[in-house]
């Protein structure tokens, strides 16, 4: 595998919006700052969470149902605003963002779902051409693109087949394929082998790490155990919506409660 | 919007169509029948209003004058009328004309007794409207004309003909809003239907960071594409359809054919045609993008 674009991720994180209470170091990609999220009903999903990454990271994010992984990433693509606190990620103020800048700032982005989300209607092809096509790459360049990347995820011979046609790894490594063609500075995967074997689970951490290698920063929030002891890496654990722990090369905190 | 974009989106709009096909078909379906209902309606009313027309083109005013009046003065006050916005045609009868034409309509033979004419003072005008509704704007200047005795007009006629094309307008105006609220509210259906049957793919498309124009664009398309079509297919139904109903009226009905005067279909579709796409297209238009905007929060 041979994933070249490092630079590219460089330049495109040059910082947009600098605007933000605290200031922060020029090598973080995502800063959280005592970001609070109520809903309307319930206990606040976060609560006062402050979280400092820096390019080129590879975090999980751990954590039982309702610790606050779901919020959180739904905070990071923007898809919800807090309730207090400032988020900045690759320079733009999340808080200040305006509504017709989200899509432009979530193409930066890399986002993989536990349960895939390709179009069933479409092919390997056209699932990961669909991404190009709508940040207008031109055609001569996603023919190039295209195929590249499906090398990249080892999907160059099952172009032509329909989601329906591909073992759950596949898929996800179609999704893996979608989400890394417009280059991201971020890669944010969200359960990526909740719906896998342990074979293909490795894979795909496998992949997700060697992605990492490459320069982009990858946010991995999973239930998986074994991957996370095994892969030694930076652990945030997350519970009732705080941050209980953020080590290098951590391990899963098992819940005591 | 990029050309290779636009040609993204055009093709996206058209698979939107065939994604959902019965909605799609149902809302063609629909249109085609409010357009068809137009159509007919439209080429009834075209044909009656010129059946209208016809008749306001023999309503006449007819001007007599004073006894003694020169011939300058009568062609003067004929230069006047004949300046005047109400008035289509003057025709000047002489006195000997009036008489002849009253010999030949009620006397016949009888006529040979009178060795004078004894409407030696009846010459006049005739005088043709434009608008049978202005008739009486017309008479209230006519009677302010100096060597006018006496002014003849049919006010129940004029009366008759005006408020038959007021009617028409306002029916026109009824069955039209019904059918155009109609066929927007069934587009608005089929597009309503295409969102939630592609929400997970419009979810994916904003994670990727399609914008909404990107996002809704496709079901506009749909929307155009939909009403385009249901106003072809009734254009196509009318124009085989115009002729038959014609010569099957006028063959069935002998009489009517010397009565009324039926516009060719060429002039039908002069106005038809435009409209029915205009409004299509509009329907299909204002249909999706109402919808998109209020279901789709992109």
């Amino acid at each position: 595998m041979n994933i070249k674009y490092l630079e590219v991720n460089e330049v495109r994180s040059s910082n947009r919006n600098k605007k933000m209470t605290t200031p922060v170091s020029e090598n973080e990609i995502i800063t959280l700052e005592n970001v609070s999220k109520a809903y309307s009903t319930g206990a606040p999903a976060l609560n006062g969470v402050t979280l400092h990454i820096n390019r080129g990271e590879f975090v999980f994010i751990v954590g039982d149902s309702g610790s606050g992984k779901s919020t959180l990433i739904k905070l990071l693509l923007r898809e919800l605003t807090p309730t207090e606190g400032n988020i900045r990620v690759m320079g733009y103020d999340l808080n200040k963002l305006r509504h017709r800048k989200i899509p432009k700032f979530r193409r930066n982005l890399g986002i993989v779902f536990q349960d895939f989300r390709l179009l069933k209607d479409r092919n390997v092809y056209e699932n990961v051409a669909f991404a190009q096509r709508i940040i207008e790459t031109p055609t001569k360049e996603m023919k190039k693109n295209v195929p590249s990347i499906l090398a990249t995820v080892g999907l160059a011979g099952k172009y032509k087949a329909k989601p329906k046609q591909l073992s759950g790894g596949e898929q996800q490594r179609v999704a893996l394929a979608r989400a890394l063609v417009n280059k991201p500075s971020i890669l944010l995967a969200d359960e990526p082998t909740g719906n896998l074997d342990p074979k293909n689970s490795w894979e795909i951490m496998k992949l997700l790490e060697e992605i990492n290698e490459a320069g982009t920063t990858v946010l991995v929030v999973t239930h998986n155990r074994e991957i996370v002891n095994a892969m030694q890496k930076r652990v945030v654990t997350m519970k009732k919506g705080v941050i209980v722990s953020d080590e290098e090369k951590g391990g899963y905190i098992d819940d005591e409660d | 919007m990029k050309i290779r974009t636009f040609g993204y989106t055009l093709k996206q709009g058209f698979s939107n169509i065939f994604r959902n096909k019965w909605f799609s078909l149902a809302s063609i379906a629909t249109i085609s029948a409010c357009l068809f209902l137009f159509g007919i309606f439209y080429a009834i009313v075209a044909n009656f209003q010129n059946i209208v027309k016809t008749a306001e083109e023999g309503v006449s005013v007819t001007v007599y004058f004073d006894e003694g009046i020169s011939d300058e003065r009568i062609a003067e006050i004929g230069e006047m009328i004949e300046k005047r916005v109400e008035v289509s045609k003057v025709v000047y009868v002489s006195a000997e004309e009036a008489w002849e034409g009253f010999k030949t309509e009620y006397l016949g033979e009888y006529a040979d007794g009178f060795t004078e004419n004894p409407l030696a003072n009846s010459m006049n005008y005739q005088i043709y409207l434009n608008d049978v509704s202005m008739q009486s704007a017309l008479v209230t200047y006519l009677e302010s004309v100096e060597g006018i005795r006496q002014i003849n007009k049919s006010e129940v006629t004029a009366t008759m003909l005006t408020g038959i094309n007021a009617l028409i307008g306002y029916i026109s105006i009824g069955i039209i809003a019904i059918l155009l609220a109609v066929s927007i509210f069934l587009i608005s259906n089929t597009v309503t239907i295409g969102i939630s049957v592609r929400k997970e793919e419009i979810n994916i498309m904003k994670y990727i960071g399609a914008t909404d124009f990107f996002v809704r664009s496709p079901f506009v398309i749909e929307g155009i594409i939909i009403g385009l079509i249901g106003a072809v297919i009734p254009l196509g139904a009318i124009y085989l359809l115009y002729h038959q109903v014609i010569e099957f009226v006028v063959g069935r009905y002998a009489m009517l054919s010397q009565l009324l005067n039926f516009l060719p279909i060429e002039t039908i579709f002069k106005v038809l045609t435009p409209v029915s796409v205009i409004v299509g297209v509009g329907i299909g238009f204002l249909g999706s993008i109402t919808t998109v905007r209020k279901h789709l929060h992109v």
